[in-house]
C-alpha cells in the first residue's frame, strides 16, 4: 500500500511529462511547417539546390526502387497464377499485376524502401550538421536552414517520388509480363488483355498522388528529425532510426487515408 | 558596440548565465575566459541570435538581438563573422566554396567572390588549398579556413569560440597571430572565448572572467594578471584548488 502511495505521484508525473513532451512535439512540427512556408519566397537559395537534391533523392534511388519493383512483379504473377489456375481465366494475371502494383504495392513498397534510404540519409546528414554546428554556421552566414537544407529536399522528394514509383510500376509490369510468358505460358496478348481489363485512369493519378504524398512525408520527417538532433554520434543514430520508423508508420497511415478518401 | 545586459539562460533547469553583463567597445578585442561549462559559448551564441535569452538581452549597435525579426536578424548576421570551436565547415564543400558561401548570400559577382576568397585564404596562409575538402585538412587548417570564412565577409565584428582548443602550441601561436593580424587588417571588434590564458594575454585588449553565470572580473590584460581575486588567480595560474 505504502509502495503504491509512493509510486502513484511518480506515475502521474511521468504521464504529465509525456503529455507535455507530446504537445511540445506537435508544436515543433507546427513551427517547422510555419518556417518552411516562410522560406518559400527564398527561391534564390532553394532553387539552385533543387536539381542536386532531385538527382540525389530521385535518380540515385532508382536502383533500389526498380529492384524491389522487378521482384514484386515476378512474385505477383506467380502468386496470381497459383491462386487463379483452374478457377478463372489466367489472363487475369495481367490485371492482378497491373492493378496491385499501381494501387498498392508500387507506391507502398517503394515508399517503405525509400523511407530507409532517403529518410535515413536526410536525418543522418542534417543531424550530423546540427551536432557539428554546421547548421548554426549556416545561420551565422545569413542563410535560413529551411531554405538551404529543408525546402530543396522536401520539394525534390515530392516531385521525384511519383517518377520513381511510376518507373517502378512499369518495371514491375514488365517483369510480371516476362514471368507470365516464360513460366506461366501466357501470351503477350492475354497478359495485355488482363492488364487493360480492370484498368481505370484514376489508378494512375491515384498512384502518383499517393507517391507524391509519401515523398513529401519521408523528406519532411527526415529533415525535421535531423534538425532536432541532440547529442553526438548517439543522437544522430537515434534520429536516423526515428526518421525511418516515423516515415514507415506515416506511409501506412497515409496509405489507409488515401484509400478511404479517394477510392 | 556589443552589450550583454543582465543575460540569463538555462537548459533543462540548469542555470548557465545568471545576470551576465558586459560591454565590448568598438575596435577592441574582448576575451571571455572561464572554466569549461561556465557558459562562455552560450553567451557568444546570443550575440547572433543562435540562442534566445530567458531574460536580459544582447544589444548590438543599439539593436536588441532577441527583439529582431527575421529580416533584422539576417541584417545583423551580415555584420558579424563567427568562428566556431570545431570550425563547422561544410563537409560536402571545398575550402573555396566554404569561404564563398557567405559571400554568395550577399549577392556579389563571381569575380568579386573569387577575389575575396583568394584574399581571405592568403590572410590565413592557406593559399592553394581552394580545391581541398575539410576532411583532407588538419585541425589547425580547418580552424584557419573557419577564420577565412568569417573575414571574407569583411564583418564589423568577429566572434571566436575557443579558437585554439585542441591545437598544439605552435599552431596555437599561429592562430593568435592570425587573430591579431585580422584585427589590424580589418579593424574589427572581436570577442574571443577561450580558457587558454597564453592566448588570452596575447590577443586581448581586455579580459572578462565568467564565473557562476556572471562576470567575476573585467579589466585589461595587466589588471587581470595582477588580480587578487582568488577565483581569477586560481584560473589564470591553473591551480586545481
Amino acid at each position: 500500500m505504502l509502495a503504491t502511495r509512493r509510486t502513484l505521484p511518480a506515475v502521474i508525473a511521468q504521464i504529465g511529462r509525456r503529455a507535455v513532451a507530446a504537445v511540445q512535439a506537435v508544436g515543433r512540427v507546427g513551427h517547422f511547417f510555419g518556417d518552411m512556408g516562410r522560406a518559400l519566397p527564398d527561391v534564390g537559395v532553394w532553387g539552385s539546390l533543387l536539381i542536386v537534391q532531385m538527382r540525389r533523392i530521385g535518380v540515385d534511388s532508382l536502383p533500389v526502387a526498380l529492384f524491389i519493383a522487378a521482384f514484386t512483379g515476378i512474385v505477383l504473377a506467380l502468386q496470381a497464377s497459383y491462386t487463379f489456375t483452374g478457377t478463372v481465366p489466367l489472363y487475369i494475371v495481367g490485371a492482378v499485376v497491373g492493378k496491385t502494383l499501381m494501387l498498392e504495392l508500387g507506391p507502398v513498397l517503394v515508399g517503405l524502401a525509400l523511407a530507409g534510404r532517403v529518410g535515413a540519409s536526410n536525418a543522418a546528414e542534417l543531424g550530423t550538421m546540427r551536432v557539428t554546428e554546421q547548421v548554426d554556421a549556416l545561420e551565422t552566414l545569413a542563410y535560413d536552414p529551411q531554405s538551404f537544407l529543408v525546402l530543396p529536399r522536401v520539394l525534390a522528394g515530392t516531385i521525384m517520388f511519383p517518377f520513381v514509383v511510376a518507373l517502378g510500376i512499369l518495371v514491375g509490369i514488365i517483369t510480371g509480363w516476362l514471368t507470365s510468358l516464360a513460366l506461366l505460358h501466357l501470351s503477350t496478348a492475354e497478359f495485355v488483355k488482363g492488364l487493360k481489363f480492370l484498368y481505370r485512369f484514376k489508378d494512375t493519378w491515384y498512384s502518383l498522388l499517393k507517391s507524391a504524398s509519401f515523398g513529401f512525408t519521408i523528406t519532411v520527417v527526415g529533415c525535421q528529425v535531423g534538425l532536432n538532433t541532440r547529442g553526438g554520434a548517439e543522437g544522430v543514430g537515434q534520429a536516423t532510426t526515428r526518421a525511418v520508423v516515423y516515415s514507415a508508420m506515416l506511409i501506412l497511415v497515409l496509405d489507409a487515408f488515401w484509400a478511404k478518401v479517394l477510392l | 558596440m556589443i552589450q550583454f545586459q543582465d543575460l540569463h539562460k538555462g537548459f533543462d533547469g540548469k542555470r548557465v548565465l545568471e545576470g551576465f553583463t558586459l560591454e565590448v567597445r568598438d575596435k577592441e578585442t574582448m576575451v571571455i575566459i572561464g572554466f569549461s561549462g561556465s557558459g562562455k559559448s552560450v553567451a557568444l551564441k546570443h550575440v547572433v541570435g543562435l540562442l534566445h535569452p530567458d531574460a536580459g538581452d544582447v544589444i548590438v549597435d543599439g539593436r536588441a538581438v532577441s527583439a529582431l525579426d527575421r529580416a533584422g536578424l539576417t541584417a545583423l548576421r551580415r555584420e558579424i563573422g563567427y568562428v566556431f570551436q570545431f570550425a563547422a565547415l561544410f563537409d560536402s564543400m571545398s575550402v573555396a566554396d566554404n569561404v564563398a558561401l557567405g559571400l554568395r548570400r550577399r549577392g556579389l559577382s563571381e569575380d568579386e567572390i573569387e577575389a575575396r576568397v583568394r584574399e581571405a585564404l592568403a590572410l590565413v596562409d592557406l593559399t592553394g588549398t581552394d580545391a581541398r575538402f575539410p576532411a583532407e585538412l588538419s585541425g589547425g587548417m580547418r580552424k584557419r579556413v573557419g577564420i577565412a570564412r568569417a573575414i571574407a565577409l569583411q564583418p564589423r565584428y568577429i566572434l571566436y569560440d575557443e579558437p585554439t582548443t585542441g591545437l598544439d602550441p605552435v599552431t596555437t601561436a599561429v592562430m593568435d597571430r592570425l587573430m591579431i593580424r585580422t584585427r589590424q587588417h580589418l579593424g574589427v571588434t572581436g570577442i574571443v572565448v577561450t580558457h587558454d590564458m597564453k592566448s588570452a594575454y596575447s590577443v586581448g585588449d581586455r579580459i572578462a572572467m565568467l564565473y557562476e553565470g556572471r562576470v567575476r572580473q573585467v579589466g585589461t590584460v595587466a589588471e587581470i594578471q595582477e588580480s587578487d581575486d582568488p577565483v581569477v588567480r586560481q584560473f589564470i595560474e591553473g591551480r586545481p584548488e
